[in-house]
């Protein structure tokens, strides 16, 4: 006896066919969920104690990064500034700011301010800032144009394949030393090229010359060379 | 993507598993409702020794042995040879229904996936409101500082990460340390975050204050006082000056008071001998460095008292043999119970203790030391060994050492002063110091006035210091508790609520070492610093607080004593005081003059990375720079919280004050050279010159006479057959004061590899005539006291003789509460170490006992039937061993024995290092087996405890443990140690087979272990020859208990359950090394690269570094003749390699045929 009509076997022939393009579309939905940034964090902005701006601070002021985060060049940790430094100002100027309050009654109840964590590695992976500094790997290329963000946010996913990547191939995000916290510093600007590359005559003739692709990354590979950077890619290099 | 999301659920399933079978074995219950009944674990088999000799007849037993199981490949032991884990212990043999199992794996695959998609939550950052001045965040500190054991200092380093200790080192300047610390140092950081610890104040059992104790305490002082006299205090060993003067000041004060002092494993009885010998009690210390023949004579001073440390370095230096250097010291055994010292010694020589003592009588009659006669020791062995013993020390007048047992008795140590004078070894190898204490007094009399005045209503208020807890430990016959009641006010000051707490009127949580401020003598006299790293946690006290809420301080902290009383005595300040005076122009100049001579020297050590000697991981010193020195750290010992700094000012003060007496002019630069040379101190963790004036010292004339005279009558009153008992220390928990220590109680204990208990151990001969076996219960009694205690055959024990250690059976210390059997009971004023003629009878009762002797066992070979059937040739080249002589002709013979497969023998094509390659190379030769480097490796790689249950599982979690051999004869067998870490093979077997990758070669040749990736299939580990991986089969680290995330290492993953781990050669302190000289832009300097065992290590057995580069020492190890690799023939070419194991035998002893004995035959 027939238990199934004869249309079933439609039914089963496009269910297995489909399986394939209902998995295909569950493994990109997957894919696309592990890299938005609702799993990554990355451009949201997080809930501050006081709305800090880095643009006002940085690109307005001119203050240096290390002025702040000051164990970025000696430390796996950048340093968050103690109160003591926004006070270092702010005992002079917009001292009865509303905004400001939280910064001075920390100050004054020796409590400390709690400032929500934007780049968050998992806790099995370690980091160092000094050692990134010191091998030429400006600010901005992890952290973005921090001079221009209002309110800070995570600028990059901070997932692995984000990390292997570079570490796969540093070469390109190699700069000189000297422009390390320099957020502006583009090797593609003419300005910035010839301070460390010596242009050739008919470079130097040319008012309208400006660094091309291969330019830019022999500068980068000039550097790389002298800070000895290697593609470190050992588990243990950041998993202990 | 399925595949990973199947994993994922297998792994959940395998964690559910787990996790319900730890739920179940909560709640067995006898008849389950649904599905099979839960059967408790089995207990181990009964293994008898007489069944042992009958297997060794029907055919012979592996040279090198673990235990007797192995010798008599029982069943079980087999079974662990072939798989890590026991049976039941891997497998699921609780009653699950099919019914539960369904919901469990469908529960977990679905939630499997739903586990991958947390989302991290959203963690606050918090900056300091100021921060203080040298602390880097990220970066560690080292604070030098001291932690005491029975009142002596060992000099340390300890590591604090943004104020919190994590890591105890060696203080590299400090003459107790060289850099190298004991186990217990090691293990004092966990007491220190014990949550077990006391917390509270205790009046009368409630929560009190203390200003309520400082007022009773004034209150009752001043009707003491009108009384005329009924103030106790009851310390243990003080060599603290600083709490010597409070005291002594307090008795001044208090007319008819009195200071007891008892330290239950103190130096009872060498200083009875000292007082007996030379009319006075002086310490004996030995220098090892100068001694080329050592007879021993039953002590362990490598791992134990006040120098163990020091001494083992200084042994070390002796035995180290290279090519370029065939010698080494000899020594000789003779000891009742294996030590760690006799698995060093070259031979070995087991006698009941009556013996033992009549040994050192023949010995020092045969050197003229004692008046000949008396009865003699007829064995003809015995004979042989006094024979050649004299040869040897005759030879070796001024350059040899004989050591007595701190346990002996005093006659025999007497006798051993009185040979050490005929030598001539006095003044140089063995050398008299005058007491530490500033008061000396002996302890047991002490003890035993305070109970006779306590019975006869003498005593008001007995304040009771330090942790000790005389309810457990003072000798039975005082019944110290019962006179304790007749006391009107008794005050306990401890870190834990103990027995003695529970008797008391007032109980004052005492603060950690860590924790205090304070001084203490190290073995040589040095006084040494003690600062705290933290505040205290759990708002303890120090006994210089106390004492003052006594005198007229009630509010002076721990610092101003200290300081006060340092103020006018700290040499150096004198000189100073002096430039002072003439030089008018400011304090520069003085700072300048307190350079303080060659001691200058040490405190770049103690602080920083000077290569070869600090070593310590990264740079930790504030100036956070390596080798240039550049950005020196501020010579201050510094202290981390606000809390100290607003001390220091109080501290100034009181040093101004304390100066206020010289002329005023001069008073303030006086506080600047006191300042300088505070610091300078501080930063040291010694106050230089400080060290104690050696002393000559003559044997009293009738002292050996009458030594003899005892010795000789003990010996005629001995009859075979008649058990004697000795009491010793505990080699982990010591004398009690660490059971709740779960680091310490869980390290296998040397030689017996039991944790967590104690055992009363016994000879197999011993068991066999008691009748008795492992496991089994006996009760032990004497003199009308009885105990009981589970019996453990030890091999190497001597006939007739029983020992067990003192420290278990606590009724009251935190989480070692029950653990283990009471010995005290059986200790009493006349038989503090040896009860002889105890009776012992088996009960009818089993007691299991977690031994790891027979965990993670490496085989030579494939086992096969045949081999089964005749197992000589196994081991062959796990333990390989060789005498000097043997060396001496031909340097190569390790080589010869090696089976190394040819080098081009490889599948893969080779690995190329062109950086750094890593290596560790163990010199078996002088690694004594203490374990510093075990609990050093759970300190450092935040290794978790997991219980005695999961112990007798297999699970327990030491990256790195210490093999023990036996080796040869089951009742007289030689013994060895082998530290076993991972072996970073080149071809690791553990790497191919992992299915996600989470083991993989890294490119400096590091077996990486990736936790990460790795979803606990245990392939690795199946496939480890050498067994050194560790799996987490349930979460061990403790993440509820706060104050134990505080202890963690920063730079090291805590692992979860379902993670396998293992030793990663300190990968945290290699990148640590590596970031700092790439920051620094300098290669890292040679040998400054230490891995946290070999930093620990007392004897340098260890050696860690880059293979490639030609300077560091471990290549030198590694290109040495002796080097060789475990299991090598399996071509798994190990990054870890052992150097040989020389002894130096007597050729009368051991006649030149003998010679070819190694590690095969």
């Amino acid at each position: 006896m027939q238990i199934f009509h004869r249309s079933t076997n439609t039914i089963a022939k496009v269910s297995i066919f489909g399986s394939i393009f209902f998995l295909a579309f569950f493994a990109w939905v997957f894919s696309t969920l592990l890299r938005s940034s609702y799993v990554t964090g990355q451009y949201v902005v997080k809930k501050q104690p006081v709305p800090f701006s880095h643009e006002h601070h940085v690109s307005g002021l001119g203050i240096d990064c290390r002025y702040c985060h000051t164990s970025v060049e000696k430390s796996s940790f950048a340093g968050i500034p103690p109160t003591e430094t926004c006070m270092n100002c702010h005992r002079q100027i917009w001292t009865n700011a509303d905004l400001l309050e939280p910064i001075r009654a920390s100050y004054r109840d020796n409590v400390p301010v709690q400032w929500t964590r934007i780049h968050d590695l998992p806790d099995f992976v370690y980091f160092n800032h000094s050692v990134h500094v010191a091998k030429g790997i400006g600010c901005v290329t992890c952290h973005g144009q921090v001079d221009r963000m209002q309110l800070m946010f995570q600028n990059a996913s901070l997932q692995m394949e984000w990390c292997v990547d570079c570490h796969r191939n540093p070469v390109k995000n190699v700069r000189p030393r000297e422009e390390v916290f320099n957020l502006n510093w583009d090797p593609s600007q003419p300005v910035d090229y010839r301070k460390y590359m010596p242009l050739t005559a008919q470079q130097a003739s040319d008012r309208e010359w400006t660094p091309s692709a291969e330019d830019v990354s022999r500068l980068h590979a000039k550097f790389a060379k002298e800070y000895n950077v290697r593609s470190l890619t050992s588990c243990s290099t950041c998993h202990r | 993507m399925a595949a990973m999301a199947a994993m994922a659920a297998m792994a959940a399933m395998a964690a559910n598993d787990n996790e319900s079978e730890r739920n179940l074995m909560d709640s067995v219950k006898p008849k389950g409702k649904c599905g099979a009944e839960a059967a408790p674990r089995p207990g181990p088999a009964r293994l008898d020794v007489a069944q042992v000799r009958e297997r060794l007849q029907a055919k012979k037993g592996p040279e090198f042995w673990r235990s007797l199981d192995e010798l008599a490949a029982t069943p079980e032991f087999e079974e662990l040879l072939h798989r890590e884990f026991p049976r039941h212990a891997s497998e699921w043999t609780d009653g699950v229904s099919r019914r539960r199992f369904l919901q469990l794996a469908s529960a977990s695959l679905a939630l499997a996936g739903l586990t991958g998609c947390t989302k991290q939550p959203n963690e606050p950052i918090i900056p300091y409101v100021r921060q203080p001045e040298q602390i880097i965040p990220g970066k560690p500190l080292y604070f030098a500082t001291a932690l005491t054991l029975g009142g002596y200092a060992l000099g340390v380093l300890a590591e604090s990460h943004e104020g919190r200790p994590t890591k105890i080192e060696g203080n590299p300047g400090h003459p107790a340390s060289l850099g190298a610390t004991d186990l217990f140092s090691q293990a004092s950081l966990l007491t220190l975050y014990d949550p077990a610890r006391s917390q509270t104040i205790l009046h009368t059992g409630r929560p009190g204050t203390w200003g309520g104790f400082v007022g009773e305490m004034s209150a009752r002082l001043r009707a003491v006082q009108a009384l005329g006299g009924g103030l106790r205090i009851l310390t243990g060993n003080v060599t603290s000056p600083t709490l010597t003067a409070q005291i002594q000041d307090l008795l001044r004060a208090t007319p008819g008071a009195r200071w007891h002092r008892w330290e239950p494993a103190g130096h009872h009885q060498s200083f009875a001998a000292s007082v007996r010998a030379f009319g006075r009690p002086l310490e004996t210390r030995y220098d090892f460095s100068k001694a080329k023949v050592i007879v021993n004579l039953g002590s362990d001073v490598l791992c134990e008292g006040p120098a163990g440390v020091r001494y083992a370095r200084d042994f070390s230096e002796g035995r180290r043999v290279r090519a370029n250097r065939p010698e080494m010291s000899r020594v000789y055994t003779v000891e009742s119970v294996p030590s760690n010292l006799s698995t060093v010694s070259d031979h070995r020589l087991q006698l009941p203790p009556a013996q033992v003592e009549g040994f050192t009588l023949a010995l020092a009659q045969a050197l003229g030391a004692a008046p000949a006669g008396g009865p003699a020791l007829t064995d003809p062995n015995i004979q042989k060994w006094i024979q050649a013993v004299v040869q040897d020390l005759q030879a070796n007048r001024g350059a040899s050492l004989v050591v007595a047992d701190e346990y002996a008795s005093p006659a025999a140590q007497v006798l051993v002063h009185a040979i050490n004078q005929a030598l001539g070894n006095a003044g140089n190898a063995i050398y008299y110091l005058e007491p530490l204490e500033a008061d000396p007094v002996d302890h047991v009399r002490s003890m035993a006035e305070l109970v006779r005045d306590m019975n006869a209503g003498q005593v008001e208020l007995l304040l009771m210091l330090d942790g000790v807890n005389p309810v457990y430990t003072a000798p039975a016959d005082l019944d110290f508790a019962q006179a304790l009641q007749k006391v009107p006010l008794r005050v306990h000051h401890g870190l834990y609520e103990d027995e003695t707490s529970e008797y008391c009127h007032w109980h004052i949580p005492a603060a950690h070492e860590l924790e205090s401020w304070g001084d203490a003598r190290s073995f040589d006299g040095t006084v040494t610093l003690i600062q705290p790293l933290i505040d205290p946690l759990y708002g303890g006290k120090t006994s210089h607080e106390v004492l003052g809420a006594l005198s007229n301080q009630p509010d002076a902290t721990a610092y101003d004593l200290v300081r006060q009383f340092w103020s006018t005595r700290l040499p150096g300040l004198t000189a100073g005081l002096a430039r002072a005076a003439q030089d008018t122009t400011g304090s520069g100049g003085i700072t300048t003059t307190l350079g303080m001579g060659g001691f200058s020297g040490t405190t770049g050590g103690s602080w920083g990375p000077a290569p070869g000697a600090a070593g310590s991981n990264g740079s930790g010193s504030a100036g956070g720079d390596m080798a240039s020195g550049a950005g020196n750290p501020p010579g201050t010992g510094g202290t981390i919280d606000t809390n100290s700094a607003s001390a220091t000012g109080t501290g100034t003060g009181a040093a101004g004050a304390a100066s206020a007496a010289t002329a005023s002019g001069t008073a303030g630069a006086a506080g600047d050279a006191f300042e300088a040379a505070w610091r300078q101190a501080l930063h040291a963790g010694q106050i230089p010159a400080t060290a104690a004036r050696r002393t000559t010292a003559a044997v009293a004339g009738g002292a050996a006479q009458q030594a003899a005279g005892e010795i000789a009558a003990a010996l005629s009153r001995s009859r075979p057959g008649q058990i004697t008992l000795l009491l010793r220390p505990d080699p982990t928990i010591w004398d009690g004061r660490f059971a709740s220590n779960g680091w310490l109680q869980e390290l296998p204990k040397p030689i017996s590899k039991i944790t967590w208990d104690n055992a009363l151990m016994v000879s197999p001969k011993t068991a066999e005539r008691l009748k008795v076996t492992f496991h089994d219960v006996v009760e032990v009694s004497a003199g009308g006291r009885k105990i009981e205690s589970a019996v453990w055959v030890l091999p190497g024990m001597a006939e007739d003789t029983a020992v067990l250690t003192l420290g278990y059976g606590r009724k009251r210390a935190g989480s070692g509460t029950g653990q283990g059997f009471n010995a005290y009971p059986l200790r009493t004023t006349r038989s503090l170490w040896t009860v002889p003629g105890v009776q012992v009878r088996s009960l009818d009762k089993r007691y299991t006992l977690a031994c790891t002797q027979n965990h993670h066992v490496v085989q030579g070979h494939e086992v096969d039937e045949d081999e089964l059937a005749n197992r000589e040739a196994q081991r062959r080249h796990v333990v390989h061993t060789g005498t000097l002589e043997q060396f001496r002709r031909n340097p190569e013979f390790v080589r010869e024995e090696r089976e190394a497969p040819p080098p081009d023998l490889d599948m893969y094509p080779p690995y190329r290092y062109d950086g750094h390659a890593w290596g560790m190379a163990i010199d078996l030769n002088v690694c004594t087996g203490c374990n510093a480097c075990v609990v050093a490796c759970q300190s450092e790689n935040n290794i978790p405890v997991v219980g005695k249950d999961q112990v007798l599982a297999g699970r327990e979690m030491h990256w790195l443990r210490v093999d023990r051999y036996f080796y040869g004869d089951l009742d007289a067998p030689q013994i060895h140690n082998q530290p076993l870490p991972c072996m970073h093979c080149e071809h690791a077997p553990c790497e191919v087979v992992c299915p996600v990758a989470a083991t993989v070669h890294s490119d400096e040749g590091l077996n990486d272990m990736v936790y990460n990736r790795c979803v606990g299939t245990r392939y690795c580990s199946n496939n480890c020859p050498y067994k050194v991986r560790r799996f987490n089969f349930l979460r061990y680290s403790d993440k509820e208990t706060p104050v134990l995330e505080l202890i963690n290492n920063p730079d090291v993953t805590v692992r979860m359950r379902g993670v396998m781990e293992k030793c990663s050669y300190c990968v945290q302190r290699i990148e640590e090394a590596k970031i700092e000289s790439k920051v620094e832009q300098k290669p890292i300097p040679p040998n400054w690269l230490q891995t946290a065992c070999q930093q620990a290590c007392p004897t340098r057995a260890i050696v860690f570094g880059d293979q490639n580069g030609r300077e560091w020492e471990v290549r030198r190890w590694k290109e040495d003749p002796l080097n060789y690799g475990l299991l090598e023939e399996l071509n798994t070419r190990p990054r870890t390699t052992y150097l040989a194991k020389l002894r130096n035998p007597n050729p009368l002893l051991e006649p030149a045929a003998e010679g070819a004995e190694h590690g095969h035959a």
